[in-house]
């Protein structure tokens, strides 16, 4: 079947989907926008956490068909989307042939000679670069679904307690850091948030 | 030539940042947010394939035949595979002993256990196509546990078994056996005033690393083939997939991608011959993605163990000696269970004086799950145990269980069981002091706030299942020892390659390494040393590949320890090379070319004395300084194989932790408030890093103490549990405030002085969460996880 949604700000097609298709396997291997994780494929670990349509989702248990003429925002399109969040459209993030992982890009894999804020300069969203100043990220597999919940939950609510955090984030396994980090990245993203205000 | 460094030319001394020490940025850590970060998952190559394993299940099976025709006729199929079409003679890889099958031929030894591979063009068509194999089974009896491994008429697990270990087992489906004898623990159980003695039984953990087991193999022109996989040591890889694949070693190109954890669950082979083979087969990229239900079968897990300890103890509190036996299981397959029996047995003692000891160590072949590595390998069980007699000799004693670890911690200078004496600092009485001097949190709020408590903090959360009736309150302490890196005599070594060249009037360093990056940081700290030792801000970390020699295992808490050590080694060696240089083309203009201690920092040549003589850019120019060197820590030795003794290990870590619960004990929840911790690292390279790597250990052991646990049929072995719906990690709720002091005690045979960090605080953590609950109920409780049944005795 074919499933036609905005991803990122960006109208895309997606031809020969299964019926069985989730929406993670399409975003992923459809769309080349691997940033959703496939940590467990049965909505346990947040990993793949992708806004549908402004609510966080795991996109491993929606079905593809389900996306039909829906918008949906992934860590890919995030500092985009925050950096539109008061606008009608979420960003233009990355299409088809943006985004994905392919090998040439892979191989080409160096960490580039910096302090932790890429080479590049790139616009990171307040949550995406609290996550790497607090030394939330280790492993990082858990991390895009990880600031997709969190970004959703600071636009919610611009200063959470600990007990909001951690309510807001029961749904996304990390094995790494103990989270205590990931609280850290949470509050500071808020009070830079309030700074900024 | 711009020449600087005259003697009327003193430049200001600039310090280079970025260096040891300091808390530098993760240099992942922007991909790592926006989703771009190659992990193995995310591979893909242009009309690549699709694999799929197809497991055995059942537990312990004869295998009759297989009938792979249907499956091959499918649709979108390009290919299926069984033992029978593997290439070589050689048709079994493993860690220590070559006992793992490639795919199962003549019998499955375990539930899961791969039997055949698929290749197609969508990942469900192969996983269709794997479901139409038809397997006939003849199944064998199970052997799951020490009686039924070692009885009269036990079957063997591995029938012909002929390895190295045969002669010092008593029974075949023993994997390896290490006793540790010092003094005489019968004659000083004499002095004994009290004795006391526990048995334990410790679940099977699972590492539960987030990025599933995957990669991608692409076939090559040469007849080779490339592989980009997640793994925890390359190199050991290579050694491994090659004779499978009858292929020289350099005919297997393999490049590290993204690594989502390991945590030891990946230092065995999953899916990478086989990926290989169904690439070189087809003759087109194949990628294999594990599911989770997968991984739970994909990998060893920690060794579940039974464990037996007698200590006794004089009126006034000094231990007389200890006698344990402890039992691993190591499932099907021996992966890593020798070196962790001779971790088990080394360390279990604990971080204690005791110079009478009799200990006993083995890991049994059975029909359960292989278990191997896992953070804290061996140790962890150990400490468990001893922990938990502590408390008991506390209480028979009456004395605060602290004061009572006190009174019998080990210190520098200290003789281990295995007679090797403890040559670096062992603060074990400071670090539980820190713990215990830390303020209490505040008592139980809903006894105050009434209506208003916030029931989230309660056990059971928000579930709502309480308001405070029937929760108590408890306190516990644990502290454990664990060694660094590799033991036994292995030659435990890394490759570092450092390059220092001008690009675009900068001086850039390149460091090219082996080591797997999988989550711990390595990235981060090897620039920073290269920047300490080579004075320059631009520092680029090359991709991990098999280009470079080896760099060991990203395990054993030893690659800070192995690849720093080589990377700082190397880039000495560099710098020797480029003052060299240097005193060449200018030490005409500086006497201090010649006579001065010289440094690089800030790019620029300097004197001890903080005098400028000359920049980098013009030391080189066009020139490029590249080498590579291999380095090793000081030796040791193995074991003896009768009485344990020997200098075996490297170097020791330490790390305590107060816990401090609440338990409802009518529904049988219990909440960890607070997990405070200490640890000795020596010297912390990255601070950030490394109260990171503290927290996360932290909360694996939480993990095993209250939640955790692979459970398999006791009657069929087969796993009840493989999915995240119902085994069960520690989520944001489940984990407390972890407070962690650091102390920085250097160990001088260390490189900078460091200890390797990443296992000590899985040691202590569930030990003092045990103690807390125990405390919190005056309940004994002597299995782990604690299970809500255990507390309200149901």
């Amino acid at each position: 079947m074919r499933v036609n949604f905005t991803v990122n700000g960006r109208p895309q097609e997606a031809d020969d989907v299964w019926e069985g298709e989730s929406l993670l396997y399409v975003l992923r291997e459809r769309m080349g926008l691997p940033g959703s994780k496939n940590a467990c494929e049965q909505g346990e670990c947040g990993s793949c956490t992708v806004r549908l349509d402004g609510v966080p989702v795991c996109s491993c248990l929606v079905a593809a068909g389900q996306a039909e003429g829906r918008e949906i925002v992934t860590v890919e399109g995030l500092a985009d989307y925050a950096k539109h969040r008061e606008g009608a459209h979420p960003g233009t993030g990355c299409g088809s042939s943006g985004c994905g992982t392919s090998l040439d890009d892979a191989k080409r894999w160096q960490s580039k000679p910096t302090d932790g804020r890429s080479g590049e300069t790139r616009e990171l969203s307040p949550i995406q670069q609290a996550f790497i100043d607090a030394g939330a990220v280790q492993c990082g597999f858990c991390t895009p679904g990880l600031l997709v919940a969190a970004d959703e939950l600071l636009e919610q609510n611009d200063s959470p307690s600990d007990a909001d955090i951690r309510e807001a984030l029961s749904g996304n396994l990390c094995r790494c850091t103990g989270y205590e980090k990931i609280l850290d990245a949470v509050r500071l993203a808020a009070a830079r948030q309030e700074e900024t205000v | 030539m711009g020449v600087t460094g005259s003697p009327t030319n003193i430049q200001q001394r600039s310090k280079t940042k970025g260096g040891i020490g300091e808390s530098t940025l993760r240099p992942d850590g922007t991909l790592k947010v926006t989703g771009e970060f190659a992990y193995s998952s995310d591979m893909w190559h242009e009309d690549m394939l699709w694999g799929f394993t197809l497991r055995s299940t059942t537990a312990h099976a004869e295998i009759k035949s297989i009938d792979v025709s249907e499956a091959l006729a499918t649709s979108g199929v390009y290919s299926v595979l069984t033992y029978d079409d593997l290439p070589t003679e050689m048709k079994n890889y493993g860690l220590e002993i070559q006992d793992t099958p490639v795919l199962a031929h003549g019998k499955v030894r375990h539930h899961g256990e791969p039997v055949a591979i698929v290749a197609a063009d969508h990942p469900e068509t192969a996983r269709r196509a794997a479901a139409k194999i038809k397997i006939e089974y003849v199944e064998l009896p199970v052997i799951t546990d020490e009686a039924s491994a070692t009885g009269p008429d036990a079957l063997l697990i591995h029938e012909g078994r002929d390895d190295h270990h045969i002669g010092h087992v008593p029974h075949p489906n023993i994997v390896h056996r290490q006793p540790v004898i010092r003094g005489d623990a019968d004659e000083a159980a004499k002095r004994a005033d009290i004795i006391v003695s526990g048995d334990y039984v410790f679940g099977m953990q699972d590492q539960a690393f987030l990025g599933p087991e995957s990669g991608l193999a692409v076939p090559a022109e040469d007849g080779g083939v490339d592989l980009y996989v997640a793994t925890q040591w390359l190199h050991s890889d290579l050694r491994q997939i090659a004779p499978v694949l009858g292929l020289p070693e350099d005919k297997v190109r393999m490049t590290l991608s993204g690594v989502g954890g390991a945590f030891g669950g990946r230092e065995d082979l999953s899916m990478q011959i086989h990926a290989c083979l169904l690439a070189l087969r087809t003759g087109k990229p194949v990628k294999i993605v594990y599911n989770r239900f997968e991984s739970f079968f994909g990998h060893v897990h920690r060794h579940p163990a039974k464990l037996h300890y007698e200590h006794g103890v004089t009126k006034d509190g000094k231990l007389t000696h200890m006698k344990c036996r402890i039992v691993l299981d190591g499932g099907a397959y021996a992966s890593a269970s020798p070196a962790v029996v001779g971790n088990a047995a080394s360390l279990a003692v604990g971080p204690y004086v005791i110079e009478d000891v009799d200990i006993e160590a083995v890991a049994l072949y059975t029909n359960n799950p292989p278990c191997g590595a896992m953070r804290g390998f061996g140790a962890v069980q150990a400490c468990f145990a001893y922990e938990a007699q502590m408390d008991k000799l506390a209480a028979k004693l009456d004395m605060d269980p602290v004061e009572f670890r006190q009174l019998n911690a080990m210190e520098q200078g200290t003789l281990l069981p295995t007679g090797q004496a403890c040559d670096s600092p062992a603060p074990v009485a400071e670090l539980l002091r820190l713990v215990k001097s830390r303020p209490l949190p505040p008592e139980q709020q809903w006894l105050s706030a009434g209506e208003d408590a916030d029931v989230r903090a309660l056990p059971g959360g928000l579930s709502n299942t309480t308001h405070g009736e029937g929760v108590v309150r408890g306190v516990g302490y644990a502290v454990g020892l664990k060694n660094v890196g590799f033991s036994e005599g292995f030659d435990d070594y890394s490759t570092a390659r450092v390059r220092m060249e001008i690009i675009n009037g900068e001086p850039v360093a390149t460091v090219h390494t082996a080591m797997a990056e999988v989550g711990q940081g390595g990235v981060t700290v090897h620039a920073q040393i290269v920047r300490t030792e080579l004075g320059v801000n631009q520092v680029t970390i090359h991709p991990a590949d098999t280009q470079v020699g080896s760099a060991g295992s990203t395990s054993a808490s030893r690659q800070t320890y192995m690849t720093g050590g080589a990377v700082k080694n190397t880039a000495e060696a560099v710098r020797e090379k480029v003052l060299e240089i240097g005193r060449a083309k200018l030490g005409t203009y500086h006497p201090a070319w010649a006579t001065a201690e010289l440094l690089l920092e800030g790019g620029k040549v300097v004197t001890d004395g903080g005098e400028v003589l000359a920049d980098l850019v013009d030391v080189l120019e066009d020139e490029a300084v590249d080498l590579e060197l291999e380095w090793r820590h000081r030796p040791t030795v193995a074991f003896d194989l009768v009485t344990g003794q020997g200098d075996g290990h490297v170097q020791y870590s330490f790390a305590a932790h107060r816990a401090v619960v609440e338990v409802d004990t009518e529904l049988g929840l219990v909440k960890v408030i607070e997990l405070a911790v200490a640890q000795d690292v020596g010297k912390a390279l990255n601070p950030l890093s490394v109260v990171g790597q503290i927290q996360g250990g932290t909360t694996q052991g939480l993990g095993v103490a209250v939640m955790e646990e692979i459970i398999v049929d006791p009657k069929t072995a087969r796993v009840r549990n493989p999915s995240f719906t119902d085994y069960l990690i520690p989520t944001i709720l489940d984990t407390p405030t972890i407070p962690v002091d650091v102390l920085e005690l250097a160990d001088e045979h260390a490189p900078y002085g460091l200890r390797g960090i990443g296992e000590a605080p899985t040691l202590s953590s569930t030990p003092a969460v045990l103690a807390a609950i125990r405390n919190a109920t005056g309940l004994e409780l002597n299995r782990t996880p604690v299970r809500p049944e255990h507390l309200t005795a149901t």
